[in-house]
């Protein structure tokens, strides 16, 4: 069963970021960057801020990540996660892919018990029609 | 700059009544937001005619050319807003009013903005779409609170900032609005006893730690040294103005959170502000009182930090010694109560008080206060700041 109802707001990809859906619908957590000058970015876009070329390259997520932030949320911004609260979201890090950082859930520990540098492993979530989220427990 | 012929001062307020969110319901956000820019021109003593620019920010909907055409103003030479950010561009819209008054290509610019969160969307709730929204709306990552706690909360890992030094700036900012009786929290009084006791939004975040949801307007009126010496009200020079972005935020906290490194736990204005006051040849410590963007508390706390007022991890210490209290602090912050117990009017209602404290009229004055900081919205991108000086 998926972390959160099916109500919930699902990634509506673009024409910059649909590749990135398309790996993680096949359970594959990517991050684009500069073909060029290998520079990372995330989210995905269309030009380098470094070397301004359009050609991009996807580098393969290690399946550890670190917690760069988080916060325990108490409250229902939104319907759907009336019966989920409190509820974690995490500010991620990955060990080699320095510039990027992936909001997602931290799940499976009390969160008095999450820290920052906490070493975090990937779970892919299945929400349904294809898709698959990348979420994160304790290593 | 003070001796320029053309050198911006703000030589008008105006502002609606300001309501917790849904309680203007009689009234439409863009008629109070007409209303506050005619009361803006009748407190500067000149005729809405005579305004010839209109500037706003943060996508503000009451849109320029059909506020110049409600209010039958014959001529629009300036007509501009500082794109997104949240509250970022609150200040931003001033010096948008400054760049087009310096240079001659308008004489009497209002920067406005009508936020009635009753009549449009609670900001506290989901927002139908953001930009890079795929990115956080499906882990739950929905609004401001949730989303600037996350930097809080880093802020916090990496200094000695505590609950203890967030309460400060809450209690210190309701005592405020306690004096003032146009303060939504005019008549609410808070303990520490009670902000301890309230709920947890987002940690580490509890319900005093967020800014109100209010309906209200905002407008200051800007225009020439030589115009507003023949004018009604004590003219307030504007010493600097700033907007802009450090490298790589993008939409930063309220976008997919991806800022350097080494700026995330910052409020995106370490270079703005040393441009600044650059700019003013003035340092923090010239700073009498300042009005500084109160989102969420421990936003205020990194702005002490980045505006100079203390050292980098040191703004805990800062509040507790009592710094930001009206009552004999050396730097009294959000003397009309700020966003967190006055109102949310995305920071014109703090750009307001700012000049209020230099005409000598705030209900927390500072006695002999001549210098004044405002900021615009902390931590977003762009950010804004403007100092104000009293001639």
């Amino acid at each position: 069963m998926a972390l959160f109802p099916e109500t919930m707001p699902r990634p509506e990809p673009d024409m910059d970021d649909a590749p990135f859906w398309e790996a993680c619908a096949g359970k594959q957590l990517r991050f684009q960057s500069c073909a060029v000058c290998g520079m990372l970015r995330h989210p995905p876009a269309p030009i380098c801020g470094g070397c301004h070329s359009t050609e991009v390259m996807w580098a393969p997520a290690p399946a550890k990540a670190e917690v760069f932030s988080f916060t325990v949320i108490h409250h229902a911004s939104h319907a759907a996660v009336a019966d989920n609260l409190p509820y974690v979201v995490g500010l991620v890090t990955f060990p080699g892919l320095p510039g990027v950082k992936l909001v997602t859930n931290i799940t499976d520990i009390p969160p008095s018990d999450i820290r920052i540098g906490m070493p975090l492993t990937l779970w892919w979530d299945d929400i349904g029609d294809g898709m698959h989220l990348p979420r994160f427990r304790p290593a | 700059m003070g001796s320029s012929a053309r050198a911006p001062h703000i030589v008008g307020i105006g502002q609606s009544a300001y309501t917790r969110w849904g309680g203007i319901q009689d009234r439409s956000q863009f008629r109070i937001t007409a209303e506050a820019i005619v009361a803006a021109a009748r407190d500067a003593g000149l005729p809405v005619s005579a305004i010839d620019g209109l500037t706003s920010f943060s996508n503000d909907s009451n849109e320029g050319p059909v506020m110049q055409a409600a209010l039958g103003i014959p001529e629009l030479r300036w007509s501009a807003m500082v794109w997104g950010g949240g509250g970022g561009g609150s200040c931003g819209a001033v010096s948008l009013a400054c760049a087009a008054i310096e240079s001659g290509q308008a004489e009497v610019v209002v920067a406005y903005r009508g936020l009635c969160q009753g009549q449009g969307r609670r900001y506290g709730r989901a927002a139908p779409t953001r930009t890079h929204g795929s990115f956080i709306a499906p882990y739950g990552l929905f609004a401001p609170p949730q989303m600037l706690a996350l930097m809080v909360q880093r802020f916090m890992h990496l200094y000695p900032i505590t609950q203890d030094h967030l309460a400060e700036v809450a209690l210190s900012f309701r005592a405020n609005a306690n004096r003032n009786p146009l303060a939504v929290m005019g008549d609410r009084t808070l303990t520490k006893e009670q902000y301890l006791a309230s709920r947890w939004i987002a940690e580490p975040l509890r319900l005093y730690d967020c800014c109100l949801e209010t309906d209200g307007a905002a407008a200051v009126l800007i225009t020439t040294a030589e115009r507003a010496r023949d004018l009604v009200q004590q003219r307030v020079e504007i010493l600097a103005s700033a907007h802009g972005s450090g490298a790589g935020w993008s939409t930063g906290p309220l976008g997919s959170q991806n800022m350097p490194d080494d700026t995330y736990a910052s409020t995106n204005n370490r270079r703005l502000a040393k441009e600044l006051f650059a700019r003013a040849g003035l340092t923090p410590d010239d700073v009498d009182v300042a009005q500084i963007y109160d989102h969420f508390s421990g936003m205020v706390l990194m702005a002490l930090e980045d505006f100079g007022f203390c050292g980098p991890g040191e703004s805990g210490d800062f509040v507790a010694e009592g710094n930001i209290r009206h009552d004999g602090g050396k730097l009294p912050l959000n003397t009309s109560g700020g966003q967190l117990s006055e109102a949310y009017v995305h920071g014109v209602n703090l750009i307001i008080e700012g000049v209020r404290q230099m005409r000598g009229t705030s209900t927390a004055q500072v006695t002999g206060a001549s210098t004044c900081l405002v900021t615009g919205g902390l931590g977003v991108a762009p950010t804004s700041a403007i100092l104000l000086g009293r001639n």
